[in-house]
């Protein structure tokens, strides 16, 4: 579905990726795991042209999205859920819900999404005429996924969704993310919580220093020598 | 109360319509873009032109020359945005006010050499109503209704359009929208050509009831920025307050005193007012 080949990227002299290469089957639920700085926030962006690629190629189905930019992505069926979830504070739950489905194709079924993503999420429902900026942090979590899910898209990009959570709440999402994967959507997660991500993945690669280290299913990684040593702390 | 006393209050209330309505167009310029117009009441300037030429020169039907200069004034407001606003968006924000500024004194001077300093009247007399032993003008009363309907409508608008709900979210994340599939260049226009059209809208009442000269932007251009600063820069629910508490300054302190010192009263009020809650009357 997704595949990127040898991507580079970075923000003016900065490079934050260096010859990036991975790929996401249709149907899969793909984790990226590594350090602070790593680069996992920027290969979020790439593929969802925020930042541009300035080396490599970036394919989806085949055809090239590498410089579309961010505006033209969403309509392509890729929903981002960046980093920080990034509400709009002051606008209610339900007019960043109606954001999310601010394209045409989208517009069609917003009755309908609205209703499955308040069925996902009955607090949202509850909370639709709140500004989203008085949720607690678990729920403008949900919010910002809600708002992804808007779009109807066919590949969801995560990026930190456990960031900032308290520890009760990280297991909710992990366990949202079960549910959303089981609905047959393709998800790429980036996450630091390594031990909880690799319960919910098919695969994952480990991105360190702008570079991807290693790669591989979640039982081979969860059994990796180096990954146990530098990132369960076993 | 004094029947003259309550004339004024009305009086004051009618005219606070418009320059709510010019208001709410300079906060939402400001509150998506993040440019101040300076030139914007200049822009109503050429929008009473507009209807000027259209309906005493040519002989268009009035509903026609409002209509040809709102959507005039919309262009208008296009073109500000794409030829000199795009170019230096991402500049210094002093540039930004230099720049439309000097768009200023262009129409200002581009109006003189066109049409010369004559004061020109679209020459229509509506009446002056008398309700209760109160005389109201008519022309007031239907410009304060038109207004209000335009307030409505952009409210409506906001709330209720994706356009619109994008228009709201743009100031609050201008980075993210883009991930909502919202090309901000395109909000950026269609909120310049709301700005000019709600100008437009402006013009056609202010022609009801005032002559046109290349120099009217000036008599009500700082009353509008006034009431935008009072009310909070890009709080269109501040602004909108705002404009009714300085044209009742203007009304009353007009009635006891002089328009001319009414005047004085109102911007020495918006001076203490802006020591006390620099932030505007109303907090977001």
């Amino acid at each position: 579905m997704l595949s990127l080949a040898d991507v580079s990227a970075g923000y003016g002299s900065f490079r934050a990726l260096f010859d990036v290469s991975l790929s996401v089957a249709a149907g899969e639920t793909v984790g990226v795991i590594g350090p602070n700085g790593a680069g996992k926030t920027t290969l979020m962006r790439v593929i969802s042209g925020l930042v541009a690629a300035v080396a490599g190629a970036i394919t989806l189905h085949g055809r090239s999205i590498k410089g579309v930019p961010a505006h033209r992505i969403v309509a392509h069926g890729i929903a981002h859920v960046p980093e920080n979830r990034r509400l709009f504070p002051r606008l209610s739950v339900e007019d960043n819900l109606k954001i999310g489905a601010f394209i045409p194709a989208a517009r069609q079924h917003f009755a309908d999404q609205l209703a499955s993503v308040y069925e996902l999420f009955p607090k949202l429902s509850e909370r639709r005429s709140q500004p989203a900026g008085t949720l607690s942090g678990g729920e403008q979590q949900m919010c910002a996924i809600g708002r992804a899910l808007m779009s109807r898209p066919k590949l969801l990009l995560m990026d930190e969704p456990s960031a900032g959570l308290a520890p009760l709440v990280v297991q909710q999402v992990f366990e949202l993310i079960r549910r959303i994967r089981g609905q047959g959507l393709t998800v790429l997660i980036v996450e630091q919580n390594v031990q909880q991500v690799l319960d919910v993945v098919d695969r994952a690669y480990v991105l360190e220093a702008g570079s991807i280290r290693l790669a591989g299913t979640a039982s081979e990684l969860r059994n990796n020598d180096f990954i146990r040593r530098s990132y369960m702390g076993l | 109360m004094d029947m003259f006393l309550l004339e004024a209050v009305i009086n004051g209330l009618l005219l606070a319509g418009v320059l709510a309505l010019l208001a709410l167009g300079l906060n939402l310029i400001f509150g998506v873009i993040d440019v101040v117009w300076i030139a914007y009441a200049d822009l109503v300037m050429c929008g009473m032109y507009a209807v000027y030429w259209l309906f005493a020169e040519y002989g268009w039907p009035l509903p026609l020359a409002f209509a040809a200069a709102i959507v005039g004034v919309a262009a208008l407001g296009l073109l500000v945005h794409l030829l000199i606003i795009a170019p230096i968006l991402t500049s210094a924000p002093i540039n930004q006010l230099l720049a439309t500024g000097g768009l200023l004194y262009f129409l200002q001077s581009f109006a003189t050499l066109l049409f010369g300093t004559d004061f020109r009247n679209i020459g229509i007399r509506l009446p002056i109503i008398e309700i209760g032993g109160i005389y109201v003008s008519y022309a007031r009363l239907l410009a304060f209704g038109v207004a209000l309907m335009g307030a409505i409508a952009l409210y409506l608008f906001l709330k209720r359009s994706y356009v619109g709900t994008a228009i709201r979210a743009i100031a609050q994340d201008r980075e993210i929208v883009g991930l909502m599939g919202v090309d901000q260049r395109r909000i950026y226009l269609v909120t310049s050509a709301i700005g000019g059209a709600l100008a437009g809208l402006g013009a056609c009442l202010l022609a009801l009831q005032y002559d046109v000269h290349p120099f009217i932007g000036n008599t009500f251009g700082p009353l509008i920025f006034m009431i935008c600063v009072l009310g909070g820069l890009g709080n269109m629910i501040g602004g909108f307050i705002a404009a009714f508490i300085i044209s009742q300054i203007i009304a009353i302190g007009g009635y006891y005193y002089s328009t001319e010192l009414s005047y004085v009263l109102a911007f020495m009020l918006f001076i203490v007012l802006m020591f006390i809650r620099p932030q505007g009357i109303v907090s977001r």
